[in-house]
């Protein structure tokens, strides 16, 4: 064994317990991390960064809202490549990744939602407005509930991977074409946008804690994956521990 | 060639035998139309500048109609099995699928657009884009539709989860389609939605029967 070459990390880590022994590993200092950018992150929102001279304290939502859209997007990509290395590479870990990242995916669209309605009611009057980009988020979110959805109504896990990977993929592909559509219908039939946020007017001190945050949220993504992936681990476990139990009091009565 | 033929004609007698076929669809659709004043009162003028929305909104619907049962079916019987044994591409079978199904529902739809269009009081100058619209947009809806039934297809209850899955994705149809008519019932040029839209269908013809494929190839073991 000594003398056998290593595989590469993303083979070994094929198996659940050297997966489970890394995650491990790196857990604590990932929460410690996560919390120590939220806590940064949070005191320059709120304390440190200017009001804006239009928006007024209204802004710093955009410090919650802002990373929350990133993420939504960032979970999407991440789950597509899960996808792919289910459907190519077969990876065990891959549909596990996948499994664990699409509720977090929703999570993160629907604070990116919420907040984005709460600081549109100051700003546009109205709790709502079909605005290009709350519609595209808002198509984003119908996406991963259905991709939530899809994963809980097939039981088998190996096939309900496959299905969501082709589905996660046939999303992949469609999201820019969905983003392009919404934004073409949004200029076409309504006024142009009230408000544009961001943009690189966006002044230094209001783009740290930004981008602060930014970490912030991708660290607690990654500390939840790791967690929910250990979870999705165990229930299989059970699973297949349960199945074994019942096959064995089964042969023993019989 | 010959097995894609016969997949065409068995879609055409079932859908025939059945009752499911294209007059149905056709029933359908009058309905949806039929319901709509009742819903939002007989005000022509209100009517007619929602009626290219309504009928391309009853075209998903019609769309969606027959789709938890186009593939599953085939695949409780054993002509899945058959298909595959008979070393007939699993992706062109898809696509003929998607073909024959759009036979029954998108294609006497698009024909019968104008005459619901004229019920609906949709401009005159906008008939000919309505039916022109339907009949390169309808194959999209379909097309998606063929993935989320082939993504539920071991389900025993999938057609609510077929919904939820299929509709986000028909978005950008619905949003170019519909713009269609409503740029031609204003007077004005329609030419770019219409080519977006053919753009998406044409999209939809490579990706779906190949995602179609793999979804119902990984579903049976």
């Amino acid at each position: 064994m000594e003398n056998a070459a290593k595989p590469a990390l993303w083979m070994r880590l094929a198996n659940p317990a050297a997966f489970n022994a890394l995650a491990d590993k790196l857990l604590w200092p990932l929460v410690i991390a996560c919390l120590a950018a939220f806590a940064y992150g949070l005191y320059g929102s709120f304390f440190t960064s200017p009001a804006d001279y239009q928006q007024g304290e209204t802004v710093r939502i955009m410090y919650i809202h802002v990373p929350a859209a990133w993420l939504a997007l960032f979970t999407y990509a991440g789950m597509s490549v899960s996808a792919l290395g289910t459907l190519v590479f077969r990876h065990p870990m891959a549909d596990v990744a996948q499994k664990a990242a699409a509720p977090i995916g929703a999570a993160f669209t629907l604070i990116c939602l919420i907040t984005g309605s709460f600081w549109g009611k100051p700003m546009w009057g109205t709790w709502w407005e079909w605005d290009a980009r709350l519609t595209s988020v808002l198509i984003l979110f119908l996406i991963y509930l259905g991709i939530i959805a899809l994963w809980r109504a097939i039981d088998d896990p190996l096939r309900g991977a496959r299905a969501v990977a082709i589905l996660t993929l046939v999303g992949a592909v469609n999201l820019p074409i969905i983003k392009f559509s919404v934004d073409w219908w949004y200029t076409l039939h309504q006024p142009a946008s009230v408000f544009r946020m961001g943009g690189p007017t966006i002044h230094k001190s209001m783009l740290t804690p930004l981008f602060v945050m930014g970490l912030a949220y991708l660290l607690l993504y990654f500390v939840l994956l790791i967690i929910r992936m250990k979870t999705e681990l165990m229930n299989r476990r059970i699973e297949r521990l349960r199945i074994a139990a019942a096959d064995h009091a089964a042969r023993a009565g019989g | 060639m010959n097995a894609l033929w016969q997949v065409i004609k068995r879609e055409w007698v079932l859908a025939r035998r059945i009752g499911a076929g294209a007059e149905l669809g056709l029933v359908f659709f009058l309905i949806l139309i039929s319901v709509v004043p009742f819903a939002i009162g007989a005000d022509q003028k209100l009517i007619g500048r929602i009626a290219p929305a309504l009928l391309w909104l009853a075209a998903l619907l019609a769309t969606l109609l027959g789709l938890d049962r186009l593939l599953q079916a085939d695949e409780e019987d054993g002509v899945v099995d058959h298909l595959l044994l008979s070393g007939t591409p699993l992706t062109l079978v898809m696509a003929t699928k998607a073909l024959a199904h759009w036979l029954v529902t998108g294609l006497p739809l698009s024909l019968a657009a104008p005459l619901l269009g004229l019920m609906l009081a949709i401009e005159p100058q906008a008939m000919l884009p309505l039916a022109l619209s339907l009949l390169i947009g309808t194959p999209a809806l379909t097309l998606i539709g063929l993935i989320g039934a082939a993504l539920t297809v071991s389900l025993k209850r999938g057609g609510l989860l077929l919904s939820v899955l299929v509709l986000p994705l028909s978005i950008p149809t619905l949003i170019f389609g519909a713009t269609v008519v409503k740029e031609a019932a204003a007077g004005r040029d329609y030419s770019t939605p219409l080519m977006l839209l053919s753009g998406v269908s044409l999209l939809m013809l490579v990706i779906a029967p190949v995602a179609a494929a793999g979804a119902l190839k990984h579903a049976r073991h």
